[in-house]
């Protein structure tokens, strides 16, 4: 069964290593729908998260691929923990007067914070889990989209486990919450 | 590192000491000291030091770059010194202009440099090089169309996990990004056919660099490594100091298997009533062919061999069961057909190799031993993994299994053996048939020649009947399939063993890609046999119109020149063959003739390579010449 993968993917800070990581999974079929790439908590190593559709035997042969690329250190599959996943948007509604207090209404429901307005526009920024923001966008969608722009999902796992360019550890510490959720 | 340590050729040696002056490292004598600030004075004084120390020094390299270690050397100098520090001899290459610093410093290397006449041919005489010697094989281009050229000897080394260094010149770094002349982002364009690439920005990073180039080559899973050195590098100077082994975190080979995978393995080969094993490529490049025989003589398993697999293995022991897949014998396919147990050595399920997935091997529990975990499971479903190198994985093996045969189980194999096709021979038209010369050849040579070969009908007919019983002898393009490859890895294996025998099987269309080569037999005083199996076809690919496409022959003739007057006009020697009476004398004669010999055979324009399973067919629909029996 395909089904969407979350993988956190630590990496050394060279100049051209998104590249690698990108053209591998291009060169071997693997359907990116994000990836985000930042610093880590670890200085020279990035933190890469891979939003990836595929069969759970797809998504390990991506990440023994990856593994195969001098610069990936860790790869770790988020996709049966309990993890935050979150992604943040900027978007430009369509809003004249007359719809200004609805749109208003619907990014309050959302927790969505407003950057700007225009006569024509409102500007919306909303942060939160990725199902989330996709509830959003389907509401403001009725108004007009004129301008969007979505940073990808950047995720984390529960608990007190972290992961880090060793891999998961303390992983055990998190028993239990996983009920709590 | 799976690539084990390979006894140094006998001939490799005395290549080596014509290299060097005196038998010393010609980086001594204050040969790199000629571009030193210092006055002349100084330099002398330089040089004497190193005179003076010499004969405490005289065993070993590393000595000697130490002693020389305070001058200044500019960057294409402390490529020969890091190269020479790698125990390189030989690289292949063709200058152009981002090299020309680099080749102002070759004539002063310690290693000798051989001028193919097409950088392709530079990257696949490294390929053959290292196939042949179980060194790392060096190659060298200019930026731009040199480095491109490379690209496909590059791909070739890759899928095949063959060892080879391509060092590329790169425009000078203001002009990187900039479409300057001879510009080309050889990086990027090799990302996907090399094990791993470099741009180097800084003088300091070319020896280190070079030295993890490599490191990475040779361990884990072999595979070519770029590395691609801006000419404004190799014009700066800094102090050489020489390359020390970066930490890699991100690099680290299996090459120990977890021991309960081990004994499950053994576990079941000794369950097993009907096992075979796959023989792959990673027997060789873990030097681990007597290691295989042990525990092939113990446990009594026959061997099936994959293309890249021949060699590990005699072919001429009864356990020895030949070639498997498209072109594989008869009685192999219907053994892996039957089998309970495959036991898959360093081989990666190539499509080839295995037909159609899901009709391949169907009543076998498979076992997968393989360095690369990514070779597990990706392409055919295994029951039991072991992640190692092969000869630390036979080593525990052979202790663990039961000695055992299997009689019923391989006289059972025997019988599926296509008798036919000798009954067949009886009358065979006049042209010796393609399988004769091959058997000729292998006859003359008593197996023990380096046989290279082309791709295509002769390259098959070459896998199915040379008979191969000694590893490391049968170079020959597997995964990529690279037509123009026989010549030039002749080229490769000749110059790194020149005490053996060389054959160059070839196409009469392959051989026309690379017979420019033919130019750098001569150059380098060098003999290579070449037999052109000429069918005035592209064979392969007449055959596959012949038999899945009605026959449409589309755009396959393909003529070409007088062979014999082609070999004389470069200066060597051509030979015709066009009756079966001429066969054995022609190989003789060739071999007794000093220098490069062409031998070119006519053979029947429409024979086919048999039996051959077709492309998206499972091993047990191959397809026969005569009725199946
Ligand atoms: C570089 C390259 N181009 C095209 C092919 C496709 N191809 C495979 S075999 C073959 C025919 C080879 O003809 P020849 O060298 O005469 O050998 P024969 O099959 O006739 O023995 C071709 C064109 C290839 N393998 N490599
Ligand atoms: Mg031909």
């Amino acid at each position: 069964m395909k089904r969407q993968h979350t993988l956190i993917v630590m990496v050394e800070d060279h100049p051209g290593v998104l590249n690698r990581v990108v053209s591998l999974l291009r060169r071997r079929s693997f359907n990116i729908d994000s990836i985000t790439v930042g610093h880590s908590e670890q200085t020279g190593v990035s933190r890469m998260t891979i939003v990836v559709r595929g069969t759970d035997a797809d998504i390990e042969q991506a990440g023994k691929q990856l593994y195969k690329l001098m610069e990936v250190l860790k790869v770790v599959d988020l996709t049966d923990q309990p993890v935050i996943a979150h992604e943040m948007m900027i978007v430009k509604v369509a809003a004249k007067a007359q719809q200004r207090q609805e749109v208003l209404l619907i990014a309050q429901m959302f927790n969505a914070r407003v950057l700007d307005a225009s006569p024509n526009t409102i500007m919306i920024e909303a942060t939160g889990p990725v199902e989330q923001i996709e509830s959003l966008l389907q509401m403001l969608r009725a108004f007009g989209i004129r301008e969007l722009a979505r940073t990808g999902a950047i995720a984390m796992s529960k608990g007190s486990g972290i992961i880090t360019s060793k891999g998961l550890t303390g992983a055990d510490q998190y028993a239990g919450s996983a009920a709590a959720d | 590192m799976c690539w084990g340590p390979q006894p140094l050729k006998s001939g490799s040696k005395s290549k080596e000491i014509k290299h060097r002056v005196n038998g010393l490292p010609a980086i001594l004598g204050g040969r790199f000291t000629s571009r030193d600030n210092g006055t002349v004075a100084e330099k002398e004084q330089t040089m004497a030091t190193t005179e003076a120390t010499l004969p405490k020094l005289s065993n070993g390299l590393n000595g000697h770059i130490e002693e020389i270690a305070a001058v200044e050397l500019t960057g294409a100098e402390i490529v020969c010194k890091a190269l020479e520090a790698e125990g390189v001899d030989i690289v292949f290459g063709y200058p152009g202009g981002a090299v020309i610093p680099l080749y102002d410093a070759l004539p002063r290397a310690g290693f000798h440099h051989v001028l193919t006449r097409f950088e392709q041919w530079a990257a696949l005489a490294a390929d053959g090089y290292a196939r042949a010697t179980g060194k790392v094989g060096v190659c060298m281009a200019t930026s731009g169309p040199g480095a491109t050229n490379l690209v496909t000897g590059l791909a070739n080394a890759q899928l095949d996990s063959v060892p080879v260094v391509a060092i590329t010149g790169q425009v000078v770094q203001p002009l990187i990004g900039k479409d300057a002349f001879q510009e080309c982002d050889i990086t990027g364009i090799t990302l996907p056919v090399t094990k791993h690439n470099y741009l180097v920005t800084r003088i300091q990073d070319i020896a280190p660099t070079i030295k993890e180039a490599f490191y990475l080559a040779k361990s884990g899973r072999p595979g070519p490594v770029l590395v691609d050195i801006p000419k404004s590098l190799f014009v700066s100077r800094m102090i050489y100091k020489p390359g020390k082994l970066r930490d890699r975190r991100g690099y680290q080979p299996t090459t120990s298997p977890n021991m309960r995978q081990v004994k499950l393995a053994a576990e079941a080969m000794n369950k097993a009533e009907k096992p075979i094993f796959m023989a792959g490529h990673g027997i060789l490049l873990s030097g681990a062919e007597e290691s295989f025989a042990a525990l092939v003589e113990k446990t009594g398993i026959p061997v099936a061999f994959t293309l890249l697999g021949q060699g590990s293995y005699p072919e001429s022991q009864p356990l020895a069961l030949g070639l498997m897949g498209m072109h594989g014998h008869r009685e192999v396919n219907k053994a892996l057909d039957e089998a309970d147990l495959l036991v898959n050595i360093g081989a990666r399920f190539d499509d080839r190799a295995t037909g159609k997935v899901s009709g391949f091997a169907p009543n076998a529990k498979i076992v997968h031993v393989d360095i690369d975990p990514a070779e597990i499971g990706k392409n055919v479903e295994t029951k039991v993994p072991v992640v190692g190198d092969a000869k630390e994985v036979l080593d525990l093996l052979v202790d663990l299994v039961d000695e055992r045969r299997h009689d019923e189980w391989i006289s059972w194999i025997e019988s599926q053996r296509n008798f036919v096709l000798e009954a067949a021979l009886e009358d065979r038209p006049e042209t010796p048939e393609p399988y004769t010369i091959i058997k000729a050849i292998a006859e003359a040579t008593r197996g023990k020649a380096i046989y290279a070969t082309d791709v295509g009908q002769h390259q098959m007919w070459a896998a199915q009947h040379l008979g191969l019983d000694h590893p490391n002898n049968w170079l020959t393009s597997g995964g990529l399939g690279t037509m123009g490859y026989g010549l030039p890895a002749a080229v490769g294996a000749k110059i790194g063993c020149p005490d053996k025998e060389v054959w160059a099987i070839c196409g009469d269309g392959g051989f026309q890609m690379s017979l420019n080569e033919l130019a750098t037999c001569v150059q380098e005083g060098i003999d290579v046999k070449i037999a052109v199996l000429n069918n005035g076809y592209l064979g392969m690919v007449r055959q596959w119109q012949d038999l899945f496409h009605g026959k449409n022959y589309s755009e396959v003739k393909i003529n070409g020149p007088d062979f014999v007057k082609l070999a004389e006009a470069y200066g060597v020697t051509g030979i015709r063959v066009e009756t079966d009476a001429e066969l054995l004398p022609a190989i003789q004669r060739a071999r007794e003739t000093p220098g490069t010999v062409v031998v070119e055979f006519i053979i029947e324009p429409e024979a086919n390579v048999w039996p051959i399973v077709p492309q998206g067919a499972s091993n047990s629909e191959m397809l026969h010449q005569y009725e199946d029996k």
